[in-house]
């Protein structure tokens, strides 16, 4: 059993037409730690010491959320620059996160073909990832390809949103059973719905 | 003296007993009033009290209680209403009438009788019904919509049938009662002794009653006027009440307001009814009727739910009286004579009652459970019917031996509709409920908000909570404040929000939030522990005054507390430190961090606190508060004022630095 703690983040929950029932899902699964992060800290002001102690109880910490101008939304930001801190997470001394992994869960609004060359994108989207990729590689943390959602803003006209929240589902619940196969998602750039990575199923 | 003392006694007691119990075992208030009643009956028949006089008396109980739906009544919610009022209530007292009139020319009555008795029991009971939805909360559901436009439509419709008793009347017993004459009038002589003001001629004149307790006959300022001045008389009277009602009741208020006498408000609240009561009889309108016009006229008012709560005692005591007295006028050795058919009769009356109800329901698109609350709660003959039993036999359309066994069966009707609402509340309600539990729509304000005070703090929190579209209901005690207020358009109401009554007017039962802004601290703390007994599944937000303030409101049960100046003063030393040249995030961060860690330091305080000992002489407490932020003494900055902020500001930086940990960009 993998110790999973799920960080929600999504400033616009109310009106989430993928995002929020994938949270609703997330916190119907037993035995992984759940938290939205936006109603916790709705006024930005982090407790530290709470959140580092959080993530020394884990070995999967996963980041659901939407992508906000190639990153993710603001709250992250403050999370990561307040609580992997220098000491604790990176640095002389800063080994508390060793082996843990750090893994995504987003929804993009544009289409997958958007992030090739010849797309409005121009750039892959691991490119735009890899600012939090380095950020796990220098807190000695696995950094695994992120579970991804393209065109999330037509996702409930064409039917998507139910396949992908039970693809979440079931991710979840592989890290937590440690059925999910991070070695096989390694050689991917992104996991989407119909093709996760996970042993024993199928 | 003693006889008034031992009868107040009597009925008191019968309602305060039965009445627990039978609340207690989810029978509602009626069923325990209408029990205590029949407990009594022996007693009353002992003492040979007049029951129904009494009855009579409390009838007025109905007229109130019309008054109190009126006030929950905008006239634009009335105006919505009127397609049901006329299309369902016209059709359920013309059909019901109809069918216990053929019911009736079956079991061999003449057709004049059979359609008297029609009439008479088309009529389902307003004081059960109304009493019955509002405590069980389905006044606003659309079944309890639908029996309220029945009823207001029944209410109406007593006035022609008042009119039309007399033409039906058989010869043969209008010979037999001889010249009109009170003694011969058996019921209703009775029901016009006491309180009434006389029987007087029933033939053809103009005179008409409703029954709720209304004068009848000598009192009148239409009787003899021709018929078109009659019209204008009785429309100048609703004239009168609707503009009186809407322009000088304010004024009126705010200067009754002004003395801050609650006994005076309660006059002037009981005086406003009995006199439109009192108008509406000299014309000959049912004062019913009036005054729940005249509530629909108040319904806007800030001082609304002033006087539902002033009012609301009375019509909850008269109407008690009544149904007691309903109780206790069940003739046993009648009903022990004939009690087989009585019930039959009685059973056989709902059953038709219902079924007309339940398929007018279907018609006019009632669905769910609401039908059947439609159907079950109106299948009763009503208090009407008493009246106009007596009413018939007073004008020879009914022999009498007849109108008493039809009385038995109007009292005994009015006995099993608590069973029926109980049958709709355990058996049908629960199948429609699970199908139809639908997720609430977030986009809409969820629940509703009182904010007790609309001074400097409540105002603040009714803009903000305004500003994005939920409608607080504000209670004040000022007037002019309020005047203010109503200018904008705002829901505001006069009254001492920290009386229970004037709570439950402004709906607490109904409400989520209560934001406690009053300015005394008593008061807050008060009315905070009396929401946490009495309404604890409402979320109180409350002002405190200061910091042992919060302490009693933690201990009286409140958990989001408020300081009143807190918040300010934070912001006042920021805008401060921004002065004294620090850094405005930095300021912002101090801020925070000083909000944090006071609000730390007030929980751990608050278990030190001691509300029966002052602060000096509590020690422990004194130990901590001393090593909260602010009260620890630092040691004074060295050098001069310029320089101690240099200093401070740079300490401030490295702090920053630290606590912000730094990146991997460092």
């Amino acid at each position: 059993m993998a110790r999973l703690l799920v960080y929600y983040a999504h400033p616009g929950h109310r009106k989430s037409p993928v995002n929020r029932p994938m949270a609703e899902a997330a916190q119907a699964v037993d035995g992984i730690t759940f938290a939205d992060l936006y109603r916790t800290y709705p006024r930005f002001e982090i407790d530290v010491a709470a959140e580092q102690e959080r993530l020394l109880s884990s070995d999967v910490i996963l980041f659901q959320c939407p992508l906000f101008w190639y990153s993710t939304p603001s709250l992250i930001k403050e999370w990561i620059d307040l609580v992997l801190e220098h000491g604790f997470a990176y640095g002389a001394g800063g080994d508390r996160l060793t082996g843990k992994t750090l893994m995504f869960a987003l929804t993009a609004a544009g289409p997958e073909q958007a992030y090739t060359p010849e797309g409005y994108q121009h750039f892959p989207l691991r490119t735009f990832l890899s600012p939090l990729e380095q950020s796990a590689r220098l807190c000695h943390m696995r950094f695994a390809p992120p579970y991804v959602l393209h065109s999330s803003l037509k996702a409930p006209d064409a039917g998507w949103v139910a396949p992908h929240v039970e693809g979440y589902r079931r991710l979840l619940i592989a890290i937590r059973d440690d059925s999910y196969d991070f070695d096989a998602a390694a050689a991917m750039p992104i996991v989407t719905y119909e093709a996760l990575p996970i042993t024993g199923e199928r | 003296m003693g006889e008034l003392l031992f009868l107040a006694f009597v009925f008191l007691c019968a309602g305060v007993v039965a009445v627990p119990i039978a609340s207690r075992l989810g029978l509602g208030s009626v069923l325990g009033y209408l029990i205590a009643g029949i407990a009594i009956s022996p007693l009353l028949a002992l003492f040979e009290v007049d029951v129904v006089s009494i009855q009579h008396f409390a009838e007025f109980g109905v007229v109130m209680m019309l008054f109190l739906v009126g006030l929950e009544l905008e006239p634009r919610l009335l105006w919505e209403m009127r397609a049901r009022l006329l299309g369902l209530g016209g059709l359920q007292v013309g059909c019901t009438t109809l069918l216990v009139m053929a019911a009736a020319m079956a079991l061999g009555q003449p057709w004049s009788v059979a359609l008297a008795v029609g009439l008479v029991l088309a009529l389902s009971s307003t004081a059960i019904v109304l009493q019955t939805l509002n405590e069980k909360g389905l006044m606003k559901s659309d079944g309890g919509q639908s029996s309220f436009s029945v009823l207001l439509f029944q209410d109406i419709a007593v006035i022609p049938m008042l009119a039309l008793i007399p033409l039906l009347a058989l010869p043969e017993l209008a010979d037999s009662l001889g010249s009109a004459g009170p003694a011969a009038e058996g019921h209703a002589a009775d029901s016009h002794g006491a309180n009434d003001l006389g029987v007087g001629d029933h033939g053809g004149d103009d005179n008409r009653e409703d029954g709720h307790g209304g004068g009848h006959g000598e009192m009148s300022l239409v009787a003899g006027l021709p018929g078109w001045l009659q019209a204008l008389v009785t429309l100048g009277a609703i004239a009168a009440v609707v503009v009186v009602g809407s322009v000088l009741t304010r004024p009126v208020f705010n200067f009754i307001a002004v003395a801050r006498l609650r006994e005076i408000f309660v006059a002037a609240a009981l005086l406003w009814v009995i006199g439109i009561a009192l108008l509406m009889t000299l014309v000959g309108l049912s004062p019913a009727l009036g005054t729940f016009l005249a509530g629909v006229v108040l319904a806007n008012s800030e001082y609304r739910h002033e006087l539902e709560s002033n009012i609301d005692p009375f019509k909850g005591l008269l109407l008690g009286l009544f149904f007691i007295t309903v109780g206790a006028g069940i003739d046993f050795n009648l009903l022990g004579a004939s009690w087989r058919e009585t019930l039959l009769l009685t059973l056989g009356l709902i059953a038709l009652k219902a079924a007309v109800l339940y398929v007018l329901a279907v018609i006019f698109k009632v669905d769910g459970a609401d039908r059947w609350l439609f159907s079950l709660g109106l299948a009763q003959a009503g208090e009407f019917g008493f009246v106009l039993l007596s009413f018939t036999v007073a004008n020879a359309v009914i022999p009498q031996a007849l109108a008493g066994q039809l009385l038995l069966v109007v009292a005994l009707s009015m006995l099993l509709t608590p069973a029926l609402f109980i049958l709709y509340d355990r058996v049908i309600a629960p199948q429609y409920t699970t199908g139809e539990a639908r997720e609430a729509d977030e986009d809409v304000p969820a629940g509703s908000i009182i904010i007790a005070g609309h001074g400097r703090f409540g105002g603040i929190v009714n803009r903000m909570l305004r500003g994005l579209g939920y409608e607080p209901v504000v209670v004040d005690y000022s007037s002019t404040q309020l005047e203010l207020l109503r200018t904008f358009g705002f829901r505001a109401y006069f009254g001492d929000a920290t009386r229970p009554d004037l709570l439950h007017a402004a709906g607490i039962e109904q409400t989520s939030i209560l934001v406690i802004a009053i300015d005394d601290r008593e008061q807050i703390t008060g009315l905070a522990r009396y929401m946490q007994q009495a309404h604890p599944h409402v979320h109180v937000v409350s002002r405190a005054v200061d910091r042992p303030h919060v302490y009693d409101l933690y201990a009286a049960g409140c958990r989001d507390i408020i300081r009143e100046t807190f918040d300010s003063g934070v912001r006042a030393g920021r805008s401060a430190l921004e002065a004294l040249g620090v850094h405005p995030f930095e300021a912002e961060r101090k801020a925070r961090q000083f909000v944090n860690d006071d609000r730390r330091a007030i929980a751990a305080l608050a278990s030190l606190y001691d509300p029966e000992m002052p602060i000096q002489d509590n020690k422990a407490y004194v130990q901590k508060a001393k090593r909260t932020p602010g009260c620890e003494r630092r040691p004074p900055a060295r050098g001069g004022r310029r320089l101690r902020v240099a200093r401070g500001s740079r300490l401030v930086t490295a702090h920053f630095r630290g606590c912000r940990g730094g990146n991997a960009g460092g």
